[in-house]
């Protein structure tokens, strides 16, 4: 009996190198986005039920309710979600899926689309210097998305869901029991888009025609008596996207001037491995060795711009978890390598050219926790890395967390990053525009350019309290990162440009985040948030605001539930309101009249909302809506009506583009 | 004759370096969680202490050679609290927070 309450404990363990142990005790509480007061580090677990709330069909659109991440549109044709935390792009992120790095290199920019909401778990937002354990690329905050796991899932579960935008999805999943050992899952995962939209009568298609097929088969072992655990996952998608003007035929179009068209078409395949041990009497010692492959194939143009990217990766961590005399103090100790072998070909302005390369990195880390069980507890780690671009470079991350009284936690964290910035990758809204692209440093090995180093140091307070005998929190979090060295994308040069350089001079991003959440009676929570940013960069121009950042945002999110009734029955409600105040806009001086911008944004409101009833144990459905206040930026392609012209840019992007959704779906579970 | 039971006997005192225990520990809310298990923690040798108070049950992984399962259930009731067949002395328990002040049969 013993051993099975161990052994469960070792799946987490696999998942959170440190906080294991402590971590598992059953909540009955409904909360879906959950703050632990017992975690050392600024997490937010978000689980599966927080997932529900949004219109979410993929992983980029699974954080519409926290508070802690913004989400805005790249560009006005692909309807590509990017997230930030802290005020910096995903690309500052270390995303992980099951504690393997997964949207990075040439996924950067649309990865977080090709996880399908429904696969998912849980997800664990970390605001800060991460954990040294996964790697040493992380700036502002990670994010390590769970999957269902084997074991633990149902045997089958179907949702099928549909829009006014013209989208459609139906993910299927299966499941079976082998043995007492063996357990295996099936998700099979489809969407599309299939006809033309252009509500803004701009000539474009407010959302691109979209197929996406993604597969999933996953196996799990687990041998409770023996202490072995094991997961195997192989995983295919084909996704292709079409954008541009309506009426737009690739067979006759493509790399003509008679219709503007973009086409990205991304095949992957990943192969996972992850097994763990358990020594047998010890629960608190355990290794875990986790390895990933995958293939990530991407052929793009917009326009008569073309990219093409293929990357081949490979990571592998080694992990050896144990106690120092007593279950205060743990450490985990390792080994870290990757692999990665890009394809890369651009034909763009100015910097077409063959930008093919192998990046790989061998490192070791060293991570201890002291938790004294009651109001302290700190994480220092330390990794080595000797990397073929980025030198050889040591990644120092600390935590605190203290707790002065009851209900009051405060914590603290300071850690450093180091990557290589692929700008093209990164970068890829910029294609659909007429800039000319100039790196203006040559002698870097990152495309010419530095690596980026930033440090990042945060510190976070909050309370638990109650309100007129109802509970409540309310806290703060204050972080500042600084940049070392950045890979500066400077639009404010002109708007047919975009230059690419090593930062002269200094580049910082500032946030401060009030949060005050509050249950005024059973099953309804109110969450609302204050966000203050302050991001400046030393660009070649001068010194200026990040574009496209909100200087003050607010965000409330309102759920409410009835009782479940003995038949399964029950209504949900869910509504968030977000206010954007202005927002710096890059330099169009130079355009005409019509193609100008404002050197700031209006301030703008969206709203989104969703009713579900669940009819049963087994089967709900549910209708939303989003961006219902039916907000849209009054011009979102820039030279739309002359898209060879110079003055053409989809990248302009600071609100939504597309008007009000609605939508609707179904989900049907067999337990 | 002696000599050998003597010295099988001997044979046989090989020490569990992470030998489980369950003692159970009485005691009511989650702030006595924490000094029930710090009280265990204090005994060096003890690698890991959880208590639950749905259980009532402390569970210990303790390196035998450096201390026996006596020390700690003496450990845990001069915090106060009554380990399986040591009993925490009345000054100890009265110096319990009052919610922790579990019922004792006398």
């Amino acid at each position: 009996m013993k051993n099975i309450f161990f052994a469960l404990l070792l799946i987490p363990a696999l998942v959170f190198p440190q906080d294991t142990l402590q971590e598992i005790k059953v909540k009955t509480s409904s909360k879906s986005l959950k703050k632990s007061s017992r975690l050392t580090q600024n997490t937010t677990v978000m689980t599966s039920k927080e997932l529900l709330k949004a219109a979410c069909c993929n992983l980029a659109e699974s954080f519409e309710t926290n508070p802690s991440i913004d989400v805005n549109f790249t560009d006005a044709l692909t309807g590509t979600r990017q997230i930030r935390m802290l005020g910096l792009t995903s690309p500052y992120l270390m995303i992980t899926e099951e504690n393997v790095p997964s949207v990075r290199g040439a996924s950067q920019a649309y990865g977080l689309s090709f996880t399908p909401g429904t696969w998912v778990e849980s997800i664990q937002v970390t605001k800060g210097a991460g954990s040294v354990v996964n790697g040493f690329e992380s700036i502002s905050g990670q994010i390590n998305t769970e999957l269902i796991k084997p074991a633990d899932d149902i045997p089958f579960f179907l949702n099928a869901y549909g829009s006014t935008d013209a989208r459609v999805e139906l993910n299927t999943h299966f499941n079976h029991r082998f043995s007492d050992k063996w357990s295996s899952s099936l998700f099979v995962h489809g969407n599309g888009r299939f006809s033309e939209n252009d509500m803004n009568d701009d000539g474009f298609l407010d959302n691109p025609i979209a197929r996406q097929i993604n597969v999933m088969n996953r196996w799990q072992y687990s041998d409770q008596e023996k202490g072995w655990v094991g997961f195997f996952n192989v995983r295919y998608m084909n996704d292709e996207k079409q954008s541009g003007q309506m009426g737009y035929d690739p067979d006759r179009h493509m790399f003509g001037t008679e219709k503007w068209g973009s086409e990205i078409n991304t095949e992957r395949l990943d192969l996972s491995a992850k097994v763990g041990y358990v020594f047998p009497d010890m629960p608190y010692q355990t290794i875990g060795w986790q390895n990933a492959f995958s293939l990530h194939d991407q052929h793009s143009y917009f326009g008569l711009n073309a990219y093409d990217i293929k990357q081949q990766s490979y990571y592998s961590n080694l992990i050896f978890n144990s106690i120092i005399s007593n279950t205060m103090n743990k450490f985990a100790v390792g080994l870290n390598m990757t692999y990665d072998k890009y394809t890369e070909n651009v034909i763009v302005p100015d910097v077409t050219g063959d930008y093919s390369r192998i990046d790989n990195s061998v490192g070791a880390f060293f991570e201890y926790t002291y938790d004294n069980d009651d109001n302290f507890s700190m994480i220092a780690g330390v990794r080595a890395d000797v990397h073929n671009r980025l030198g050889a470079f040591l990644t120092p991350r600390l935590h605190l967390r203290y707790a002065p009284w009851a209900g009051g936690v405060i914590r603290a964290s300071a850690g450093r990053g180091k990557r290589a910035a692929n700008i093209f990758a990164e970068n890829q809204q910029l294609f659909a525009s007429s800039r000319v692209f100039s790196i203006l440093n040559t002698d870097g090995k990152v495309y010419g350019l530095d690596p980026e180093i930033a440090w990042n140091y945060g510190m976070s307070f909050s309370q638990s309290f109650k309100l007129f005998g109802r509970p409540a929190d309310a806290g703060f979090d204050l972080y500042r990162t600084d940049f070392q060295n950045q890979a500066v994308v400077d639009l404010y040069a002109g708007p047919q440009e975009a230059y690419f350089y090593n930062l002269k001079g200094s580049s910082s991003a500032n946030s401060l985040q009030v949060d005050f959440n509050y249950e005024p009676f059973n099953h309804f929570n109110i969450r609302t948030s204050y966000k203050f940013y302050d991001i400046t960069t030393d660009y070649l121009a001068g010194t200026f605001e990040r574009p496209f950042q909100a200087k003050h945002r607010f965000f409330t999110n309102l759920e409410y539930a009835t009782h479940i009734k003995d038949n399964g029955r029950r209504w949900k409600f869910d509504y968030t309101f977000n206010w954007m105040g202005k927002q710096r806009l890059p330099n169009t001086e130079s355009n005409p009249e019509p193609d100008r911008l404002d050197d700031y944004a209006k301030p703008f409101v969206t709203m989104n909302a969703q009713v579900t009833r669940t009819l049963s144990s087994v089967f709900e459905v549910y209708i939303g809506g989003e961006n219902i206040g039916n907000y849209r930026q009054p011009r979102a392609i820039l030279g739309h009506e002359n898209p060879f012209g110079s003055t053409f840019d989809a990248s302009m992007v600071y609100a939504p583009v597309f008007g009000q959704m609605y939508y609707a779906g179904i989900r049907y579970k067999i337990k | 004759m002696m000599l050998i039971v003597g010295l099988s006997a001997s044979a046989q005192e090989k020490k569990n370096k992470n030998a489980k225990y369950d003692i159970p520990v009485k005691g009511n809310c989650e702030q006595c969680e924490k000094r029930i298990e710090k009280a265990a923690f204090s005994v060096a040798g003890v690698k890991s202490a959880q208590w639950h108070s749905d259980d009532q049950m402390l569970h210990i992984i303790l390196n035998e050679e450096k201390a026996s399962v006596m020390d700690v259930k003496q450990a845990v009731a001069k915090a106060g609290h009554d380990a399986d067949d040591v009993k925490a002395t009345d000054a100890a328990y009265e110096g319990l927070h009052h919610c922790c002040k579990y019922d004792r049969e006398e």
